[in-house]
């Protein structure tokens, strides 16, 4: 990509929208930055399917955050009763289902859309690992991308928790317990997360808190630091060749073309098909099945007692096996607090790919039968994974999940010696149509 | 720029100072925002002790009252739910009690002050589930066919036999904790304080 400085201020027409653009670019770089990041930005040529997920997981975000301000509108973050004894916070949520005009809509939209963004997310990093796409020059780019999924993990959780229904409450009592598995200091550390000896009012308002306004805002800024850095080193593409080995007269590479308005145009139709699921899902079914909003929430949260099936929305589901896994105290210390490590393991290890992947070749593409296994096995374990992760904790489930475990965990640690052995072709110089 | 200028150390030096120092300011100024998310005097100052009426309380029902936000389980139990606990010494991770999740009177074979009157936190020592009851012997209620009553946590499957002891190799790392409790009559219970206390 050319850099900033060879773009010239912008030069008045004589017109007044002309003037008007001049006027701002000699105060602000408008025309420059529209031009490094929308017009002159050079995007291979050759992005297909798994490209639309990145801008998808924009509009998502846009969804969520507008929804949300029109949500905080008539929510109230009050774990007291009622003069009907029902949670005030359960009470409010009802009251935008039924009272508020299209308030269904938007709760829906909002809760629809917490399920989208994990879909869209968890295609996104697929696409990742399909063409190598946290490869050199791109380690920050997909650490920030990490960073972003983490984020997304924390600000679902604590959402989760404010409509304050039966699996809000046990959720958050479980997964708070979790961090008091930490030796020494984990009793007190739960006790500062609740605000409370037990999970309570206190939860509820500071749960609130950091979902509408601290996360969210992190979330923006690293959505902001993953495309920066996005735009310095380009974008990978299929064949995870580097566009910018191949540049013609003027410097553009050679097989990409302009983002705006190719790409924009592009992604457009990845927006119109995503909406059209979108919209059947959030109209025919918002439930998911029980999957997107589980049934027990639509109880009151009873601290005095717990479903007698509880289980986290399906998104954790994977990472939740991984805790559930592991059984066995190591080293003096329990169980519990081995599961809290491996999955916060099983969440950081995606990070380090960068450094752990040794192929000469990016792309799946060029890429020999040992990868091609594993990242099958892998995904094939990560959907049992998250498939037990759904159920009731049994024997057979126990040991399937350890074993899905250890995939996971293979996939990872060994892939410095299986692709480093694997078999690859020589990827072409230019890229493929 | 001249590359030839020295740094001057004493500038350097009250640079480095006023960055630690600073760094030191801002590092206090968290305490305040920490600690305002400590429980609140209003919620350390909650938890008074509740009384319990236990005179309806057929022998093999429990009943449930809430203390500091938590269930508090009541169970009368029968004599044959009484004759399990000692087949269960060799089944349960702490037969004897001896990890203090009890007061001292309770420190016993039953867990309890009366033989039948269970008191007990109903909040599984593991992740904080409310374990759910299992009275019935064998299969009935989908435990194993040698089940002979107690409770089972439906998060993660740890199960307690009557007394509220873990069965062994099971998520939950300790017994079920029995609240300090007292009787003010003997159908009039206290819940959050010892005798004499």
């Amino acid at each position: 990509m050319a850099s900033n400085k060879h773009y010239d201020k912008y030069k008045s027409n004589g017109g007044v929208g002309g003037n008007v653009l001049e006027w701002i670019d000699a105060r602000f770089p408008l025309t420059s930055t529209i031009k490094s990041h929308l017009t002159d930005y050079y995007a291979p040529k050759n992005f297909n399917f798994w490209y639309f997920f990145g801008s998808l997981a924009l509009l998502v975000l846009v969804l969520q955050i507008v929804t949300g301000i029109f949500l905080v509108m008539n929510y109230k973050p009050d774990a007291n009763l009622n003069e009907s004894g029902i949670p005030i916070a359960f009470a409010s949520v009802e009251y935008i289902m039924r009272d508020v005009t299209g308030g269904w809509l938007i709760r829906y939209l909002h809760s629809t859309g917490a399920s989208a963004f994990f879909v869209v997310v968890y295609l996104h990093m697929f696409r990742g690992l399909l063409y190598g796409s946290y490869r050199q020059p791109r380690e920050l780019l997909w650490v920030f991308g990490t960073l972003i999924f983490l984020c997304l993990m924390a600000e679902a959780f604590m959402g989760y928790l404010l409509p304050w229904g039966q699996m809000s409450f046990w959720g958050a009592q479980v997964i708070i317990n979790l961090f008091g598995a930490i030796p020494l200091i984990g009793p007190d550390l739960s006790t500062l997360i609740r605000g409370d000896f037990v999970v309570g009012d206190a939860t509820l308002n500071r749960f609130f808190s950091l979902h509408v306004i601290a996360v969210p805002l992190i979330l923006i800024g690293l959505v902001a630091a993953h495309l920066v850095a996005l735009h310095e080193v380009g974008s990978n593409n299929p064949d995870g060749i580097e566009i910018k080995a191949n540049l013609d007269e003027n410097g553009n590479p050679r097989d990409g073309i302009p983002f705006h308005p190719y790409y924009t145009v592009k992604d457009i139709v990845g927006v119109v098909a995503f909406l059209f699921v979108f919209s059947i899902v959030v109209f025919f079914a918002p439930e998911g099945g029980g999957y997107f909003l589980e049934y027990n929430n639509f109880y009151q949260a009873d601290p005095l007692k717990t479903p007698l099936h509880i289980a986290p929305v399906w998104y954790f589901t994977p990472f939740y096996s991984v805790l559930r896994a592991i059984v066995w105290p190591i080293l003096g210390i329990d169980a519990k607090f081995w599961g809290v490590v491996g999955m916060g393991a099983s969440v950081v290890i995606i990070a380090f790919l960068p450094w752990l992947d040794r192929s000469p070749v990016r792309s799946i593409r060029y890429r020999g039968p040992i990868f091609k296994a594993a990242l099958t096995i892998f995904v094939v374990a990560f959907f049992i994974l998250g498939y037990l992760g759904t159920q009731p904790p049994s024997y057979v489930g126990e040991k399937v999940s350890q074993v899905c475990s250890l995939i996971y965990f293979g996939f990872f640690l060994l892939m410095p010696w299986y692709s480093k052995i694997d078999k690859y072709t020589i990827p072409p110089e230019r890229v493929t149509d | 720029m001249s590359n030839e200028q020295k740094v001057d150390p004493s500038r350097r030096r009250l640079l480095v100072t006023t960055a630690a120092i600073g760094g030191v300011g801002a590092v206090a100024a968290l305490v305040p925002f920490v600690s305002s998310m400590l429980p609140s005097a209003r919620a350390r100052a909650a938890g008074a002790p509740v009384e319990a009426d236990i005179s309806k309380l057929e022998p093999g029902q429990m009943m449930v009252v809430e203390w500091r936000g938590k269930p508090v389980w009541i169970l009368n139990r029968t004599p044959e739910m009484l004759g399990t606990l000692p087949k269960l010494n060799e089944a349960v991770a702490d037969p004897n009690s001896e990890k203090p999740q009890q007061p001292e009177y309770c420190k016993n074979e039953h867990r309890s002050i009366k033989d039948n009157i269970w008191i007990a936190i109903g909040i599984c020592t593991h992740l904080g589930c409310s374990p759910s009851s299992k009275f019935s012997e064998g299969a009935s209620q989908g435990m194993p066919g040698d089940w002979m009553g107690g409770f089972l946590c439906p998060c993660h499957g740890s199960t307690f036999d009557l007394a509220g002891r873990v069965f062994k190799d099971k998520p939950a790392p300790t017994n079920l904790e029995i609240p300090p409790h007292a009787y003010l009559s003997d159908t009039r219970l206290v819940i959050g304080e010892s005798k004499g206390a």
